[in-house]
């Protein structure tokens, strides 16, 4: 902050408080007010942050909803978590059971799961706690989810919002480790059974595997340490990490300003919505107690995480058909498509192909994910700001590829409730696995395809419309006989809306200063046709002027 | 930061900036005037934006009675709110928790309830204030390039020269690079300390090696620990057993993740032994580790009529029939086989440990 606007503050603030206010109502309250305000204001400053940001413009769209829910259900999680801590040990040192509930009176356990059933059945109002901590989480996880769709396929990522979508695709991989570490804690026999899991697959990592696992336990498997080091990520160092990038993914949402959706009086120069204070502030403020009631509202008559039923970890029992939580889904239906035999000994080493490949395959997916941004800016060399939101038809190949990614990802989930699918529809674990295996394969190139075709029919159903207008129903007689149905011009509001978007050309390669045609060159000019060779281009003011010469 | 010169202006008051197409650069706008396109088709000939379109009013601005209505609406909410919070508390203590576990079902719902209405009361309320009465007016800010201006980046730019030739750390190179080595040296000890992290002076690949079973070790029942005789398991049985003496180790649980085994007595006739292991078995009475060798997981589920083994974690399939190889699933290598006799007594005891290590893979196995 300048030193010019501190010194203009207190002819902008204290004279109002001491001259206008009081004229204005003169009531104990607003005195108070005034001066509570004004003493804060001496000693903060805090009047600049409100001029600057009382009155910001936030757009308004129910996508834009998405992340808040995200944020929320964060704030949420935060405060429930809070509240377990102070009933939760993180221990294993081995415990009897003696509390309320009799099957499982009298069993060994870890203190952990001790704690964790005292928090359901004797700590009044820790059920419900627990249980909307275990729900906000999931949300937590679905509506990242849902909020990095939103901004994929809206073209929401591009500049300057391409490091924004790094930080949150970081929000999404520490909410899923955050996810991971908690539903671990409880050490119910689920639990367990998904870290002996997470120890197999890195015990088949090449030359450190081995080390890492005997690590991470503090020896054999499970030990006696592992609870006690999660709930150390879990509470400290894991949220920790998050709200810092929270809070630097909002401070960009500052500083970028929010990205709209065209439309009339919306430019890529300006911001049309709402002002904080008082309608979003209102909005956004009431919608935190919407996403908090509807999670207590679920958490008050839906079971999660039922540990009792689990009972305790040990190595030997498990029961048939047990899930993970679903965001986990997608890593252990990757484990499970891997066809059998790939597993090989070279030299006295074993090499877990069967294990390599899926944390591979998953890399790799998870790669592309955060580095598209970087692809797509790449192939159109587009150094523009964007803050104008696109349709997904008018990205067609974007869209199709982004249609490419939740079909793989919608398969790989799927493949982890292959025995209940099987079981379900009563078909042999072999042909689902088989069919998911060709889903999983397949099924992005088909869901690629389909979703362009989609686009640019829809896309030149938008130019119909905008060049002819919409069917109005109404059938009229010409004189000559001939019927014609009237089609009625859109407004130009609406137009508007069908009309703006940004179309882009392949490359034309061209020699470089040196006369040479460069292998990167090529790759792009490659890329941007798979890109842009289909596509439709907005309609102009000529082509409007050529269809209403042409018709009359 | 981009600072708002424009901060909640009304749009009516607005008429500039309107004309530039949306991110078509129809008419390049000052801040990104020199920003390259790319291989975005710039056109000419673009439709001109509209501009807002006006503002309809709302039933509330229109009707006073609606508006009324709509006021009543909003604190009829929050006073549910207050009524819910009430609620809650009220529940706490009229739904205590004793030993009856129904007690923590209604201590849970009514509680649940309580907060809830609590918490929905204040959410539609204030978003029921906010759409129907507070001011409809949308504003307009205006945005300005992310890109610092140039007097400001030249101005970094001096300032970082400035420091480099008052502490002459471009110059200054043996300084520089000594305080790099330095700085690249220190978190080393917070690295090695992490070796703590399990017990020192032994080998995790050795430990994998060896279970608790040895020669004459007595298989008891999981989790009970009594001893098991040959002439209990019957054909088409399946039993989980541990070894003698597991429940009184001090590190029962790795040692059981490591030496739980499944017995089955199958028809010997059925079987199909490779040579060398023609005496591993008893009458038929097979014992495999139960420890999946894909990642772990306890191969638990025994199928009586095909003689399968299926993991319930990555459904891989074991053949019991054919020492029990793998039929499907991503598993790798067949359950290893502990080799079993029976005692003077006639219980099932182990003619030594397993062979090779049973679990999951791992680097250093072979």
């Amino acid at each position: 902050m300048s030193t010019i606007e501190r010194s203009d503050a207190p002819h902008e603030i204290v004279d109002p408080v001491f001259s206008d206010v009081p004229k204005a109502a003169n009531t104990n309250a607003s005195r108070f007010t005034a001066a509570a305000a004004n003493y804060i204001d001496e000693r903060t400053s805090i009047s600049a942050v409100v001029k600057e940001f009382g009155r910001k413009i936030f757009p308004d769209h129910w996508s834009f909803m998405l992340g808040e829910v995200a944020l929320y259900s964060f704030v949420v999680i935060l405060l429930t978590g809070t509240f377990l801590t102070f009933f939760f040990q993180a221990s294993m040192a081995p415990v009897t059971y003696s509390g309320p509930f009799v099957p499982l009176k009298g069993v060994e356990m870890s203190s952990a799961m001790d704690s964790a059933l005292k928090i359901s059945f004797e700590v009044r109002g820790g059920l419900l706690v627990r249980q909307i901590h275990h729900w906000a989480a999931l949300l937590f996880i679905a509506s990242i989810g849902l909020h990095m769709l939103r901004i994929f396929f809206t073209g929401a990522f591009r500049k300057p919002r391409e490091l924004n979508w790094t930080i949150g695709f970081l929000l999404f991989i520490l909410a899923l480790a955050e996810g991971f570490t908690g539903y671990s804690l409880p050490d119910d026999l689920l639990s367990g059974n998904g870290l002996r899991i997470i120890d197999g697959m890195v015990k088949g990592v090449p030359f450190v595997g081995t080390w890492i696992s005997y690590l991470i336990f503090g020896g054999e498997f499970p030990g006696e340490q592992i609870v006690g080091r999660l709930y150390t990520l879990h509470i400290l160092l894991l949220p920790a990490i998050l709200v810092a990038m929270i809070a630097l993914h909002l401070v960009f949402v500052v500083v970028h300003k929010h990205t709209q959706y065209a439309g009339p009086g919306k430019t890529n120069q300006n911001v049309i919505g709402y002002p904080v204070l008082p309608v979003y502030a209102a909005k956004a403020g009431g919608f935190f107690f919407i996403v908090f009631g509807v999670i207590a509202l679920i958490a008050s008559f839906f079971t999660i995480n039922p540990i009792w039923n689990y009972g305790p970890y040990d190595p030997s029992p498990v029961s048939a058909g047990t899930q993970p939580d679903w965001y986990i889904g997608f890593a252990d239906g990757a484990l499970r498509l891997i066809p059998p035999g790939l597993e090989s000994v070279i030299w006295g080493h074993t090499y877990s192909w069967n294990i390599l490949i899926p944390i591979v395959v998953l890399g790799l997916f998870i790669a592309t994910v955060a580095l598209y941004p970087l692809v797509e800016g790449w192939v159109t060399g587009d150094k523009r700001e964007h803050h104008i939101l696109d349709r997904p038809r008018n990205a067609p190949t974007r869209t199709a590829i982004g249609a490419a990614g939740v079909t793989f990802y919608a398969a790989l989930w799927a493949a982890a409730s292959s025995d209940l699918i099987a079981t379900h529809f009563e078909l042999s674990i072999e042909a689902v696995i088989h069919a998911i295996q060709a889903t999983a394969i397949l099924g992005p190139i088909i869901a690629y395809f389909i979703a362009k075709r989609v686009c640019l029919a829809l896309q030149k159903k938008d130019r119909e419309i905008a060049l002819h207008g919409f069917e109005s129903g109404r059938i009229v007689r010409l004189p000559g006989g001939e019927y014609i149905e009237v089609h009625q011009q859109v407004d130009e509001y609406e137009r508007w809306r069908l009309v703006t978007f940004n179309e882009y050309k392949p490359l034309m390669i061209r020699p470089n200063a040196k006369g040479k045609i460069t292998g990167t060159q090529r790759l792009r000019a490659r890329m941007s046709r798979w890109f842009f060779e289909d596509r439709i281009a907005p309609i102009t003011k000529s082509d409007v002027a050529r269809q209403t010469h042409d018709h009359h | 930061m981009a600072h708002d010169d424009s901060s909640g202006k009304d749009i009516a008051a607005t008429s500039s900036g309107l004309d530039a197409g949306a991110g078509t650069a129809v008419v390049p706008a000052s801040a990104h005037a020199e920003a390259d396109g790319g291989l975005a088709v710039i056109t000419t000939d673009g439709f001109e934006n509209p501009g807002h379109p006006p503002t309809r009013p709302r039933v509330t601005d229109i009707d006073p009675k609606k508006a009324r209505h709509a006021q009543r609406a909003v604190y009829t909410l929050f006073y549910i709110s207050i009524a819910g919070s009430i609620f809650a508390l009220a529940a706490y203590m009229a739904f205590p928790i004793n030993d009856d576990l129904n007690s923590v079902r209604l201590n849970t719902v009514f509680l649940g309830i309580g907060i809830t209405l609590a918490l929905f009361g204040i959410g539609l309320g204030a978003v029921h204030w906010a759409k129907s009465l507070m001011s409809e007016e949308e504003g307009e800010d205006i945005r300005h390039p992310v890109r610092g201006t140039d007097e400001t980046r030249l101005r970094a730019v001096q300032i970082f020269d400035e420091a480099n030739k008052e502490s002459g750390f471009g110059r200054r190179t043996l300084i520089r690079n000594s305080l790099i080595g330095a700085l690249v040296a220190f978190p080393l000890p917070a690295v090695i300390l992490f070796r703590g992290l399990a017990p020192e002076y032994s080998n995790p690949a050795a430990l994998l090696e060896t279970t608790m079973w040895k020669t004459g070790t007595r298989l008891t029942l999981d989790p009970s620990g009594l001893p098991v005789k040959a002439a209990d398991v019957t054909i088409g049985s399946a039993f989980h057993i541990i070894p003698e003496g597991l429940n009184d180790q001090p590190d029962r649980l790795e040692q059981k993740a490591k030496a739980a085994v499944l017995l089955m007595r199958i028809n010997p006739a059925d079987l199909n032994v490779s040579p060398g292991r023609e005496t591993w078995n008893y009458d038929g009475i097979v014992a495999y580790s139960k420890i999946c060798t894909h990642v772990g997981c306890p191969v638990a589920l025994f199928e009586q009529q095909t003689h399968h083994l299926l993991c319930p974690c990555h459904q891989s399939t074991f053949d019991v029939n054919n020492e029990c190889q793998v039929i499907f699933g991503p598993a790798k290598r067949p359950l290893p086989q502990l080799p079993i006799t029976v005692d003077s007594e006639g219980y099932l005891v182990a003619q030594s440990d397993f062979t090779e290590p049973v679990g999951p893979s791992f680097w250093e196995r072979s």
